[in-house]
């Protein structure tokens, strides 16, 4: 349990059995009152913000954040199957949860799990990913500049800009925390 | 500071000095003092100035640094300024002309449409419940803070919240003719509060009483329980009638210059 004057901005803590942030926090003492905590707190499996002000004698439960490592293994339906490093236990990630980052999921990678009790909350992939294109416009030869973009299909279907010199069956590196193109690795 | 002290020695105060280091802070549910050795280090003047006030000094100021245990946010410091007065043969609304007449010397930019609320009416409108009689300290508290204050910055410029439900007295008398209320004001200059303000209580039993009360209090919620200051309570006894504040230096320099908190007039923070 934390006491109220443990809050602070960036602190995670559990309200309703739901894992929180506060993402602003601010002390307050009004003239001979007692001293208020008025938090912005956000709901980390809802995304939804909203105010709450602790007085100084409330307790607030502590957050049990846990990170594992794992290893994607398959798909199963709308599900994302990992499996543990170290106990091979597998972890079931919804294709909801994991938004576009399910884009950039390849065989064998290795990703971090972030768990609030049994509930995975957040992956985190490597920074990138390399991804072979299968399908573009043919490219300008000689063109080099990367600031002139075009779609490409990858191997999976998703479709993301590249520069104009790229081509089908090269392999290009994707930045998975922006999923954009980073630069080429090997001409196909 | 030339200019506080210029009028305050215009207008005939004496200027005193009291003890730092005290046996016995004053006792309010709130605020808790710093320990130093075997003593405490002084929350306010307060106490001293009213023993000055029982042996016949009747103008009296003094600026000097109050110190408040845990105490630490944009408009709060451990250590700040405060500077405190006391008149006697007069009650919080005498004192509330120093105060308009202080600001107007040291702060000529600031507006002198000066606004007075009741607490109970500022309560009724924005809050949606009056605490006079109906007092209840956690919902008062978290209502001024969410609901009041920032009602009294939007209205902005000098606002003074007047007439507090009695529990919220403190150190001051209950009002004459409604017993539900209390003679207490405290001044905010754009929401940001600035001074307290109390018509003197001088009843040593009533005194006593809430100082019991509070020590009380105090040991539910697991504060310290500081001794009861005998020397103080037997100084009400002679004490005039008479008024006082208290206004907080670094806050009023912040506001002065514009400063969003205390981080700008504080270098040393």
């Amino acid at each position: 349990m934390y006491s109220a004057s443990d809050l602070k901005k960036g602190l995670k803590i559990e309200i309703d059995g739901d894992p929180c942030m506060i993402t602003n926090f601010e002390f307050s003492k009004p003239g001979k009152g007692q001293a208020l905590y008025r938090c912005k707190i956000k709901n980390l499996i809802t995304g939804n913000t909203f105010d709450k002000t602790y007085r100084s004698v409330e307790k607030v439960n502590r957050c049990a954040l846990l990170s594992r490592d794992y290893t994607f293994s398959y798909i199963d339906g709308g599900n994302y199957v990992f499996s543990d490093n170290e106990t091979f236990e597998e972890a079931l990630l919804s294709e909801e949860l994991l938004g576009d980052l399910k884009h950039f999921i390849v065989d064998d990678m290795q990703v971090e799990i972030l768990f609030h009790n049994e509930r995975a909350l957040d992956i985190t992939l490597p920074n990138f990913v390399e991804m072979i294109v299968a399908e573009t416009e043919p490219g300008a030869r000689g063109d080099t500049a990367t600031n002139v973009m075009k779609p490409a299909k990858l191997e999976n279907g998703f479709e993301i800009n590249v520069p104009i010199f790229i081509n089908e069956g090269d392999t290009i590196r994707i930045d998975t925390r922006t999923g954009t193109y980073a630069d080429r690795v090997a001409k196909g | 500071m030339r200019r506080i002290r210029a009028f305050f020695y215009e207008r005939g105060f004496s200027e005193v000095e009291t003890p730092i280091r005290v046996k016995t802070p004053c006792m309010e549910l709130h605020i808790d003092a710093e320990p130093s050795g075997d003593h405490f280090l002084r929350t306010s003047p307060e106490m001293f100035h009213k023993r000055l006030l029982a042996h016949g000094h009747e103008k009296i100021f003094e600026v000097g640094k109050c110190f408040r245990s845990g105490e630490r946010g944009p408009l709060h410091h451990p250590e700040y300024t405060m500077i405190e007065w006391y008149r006697a043969q007069t009650d919080y609304l005498g004192i509330l002309e120093d105060t308009k007449a202080l600001i107007a010397t040291v702060w000529e930019s600031c507006s002198t449409d000066w606004k007075l609320i009741a607490v109970s009416e500022a309560f009724l409108e924005h809050a949606g419940w009056d605490p006079a009689g109906n007092y209840d300290e956690d919902r008062f508290d978290i209502d001024l803070v969410e609901k009041v204050e920032p009602a009294l910055k939007a209205i902005g410029g000098p606002v003074v919240l007047i007439d507090y439900p009695v529990e919220a007295a403190a150190l001051s008398r209950r009002k004459p003719g409604n017993p539900l209320l209390a003679e207490r004001w405290e001044l905010y200059i754009d929401g940001i509060e600035l001074a307290n303000a109390y018509s003197e209580l001088t009843d040593p039993a009533e005194q006593r009483l809430r100082f019991e009360k509070c020590a009380e209090h105090r040991k539910a919620l697991g504060a310290a329980v500081y001794p009861i200051d005998e020397a103080f309570l037997q100084a009400l006894e002679t004490m005039p009638p008479s008024g006082g504040v208290a206004l907080g230096v670094d806050r009023l320099l912040m506001l002065i210059s514009g400063a969003p908190s205390l981080d700008q007039v504080l270098p040393f923070r």
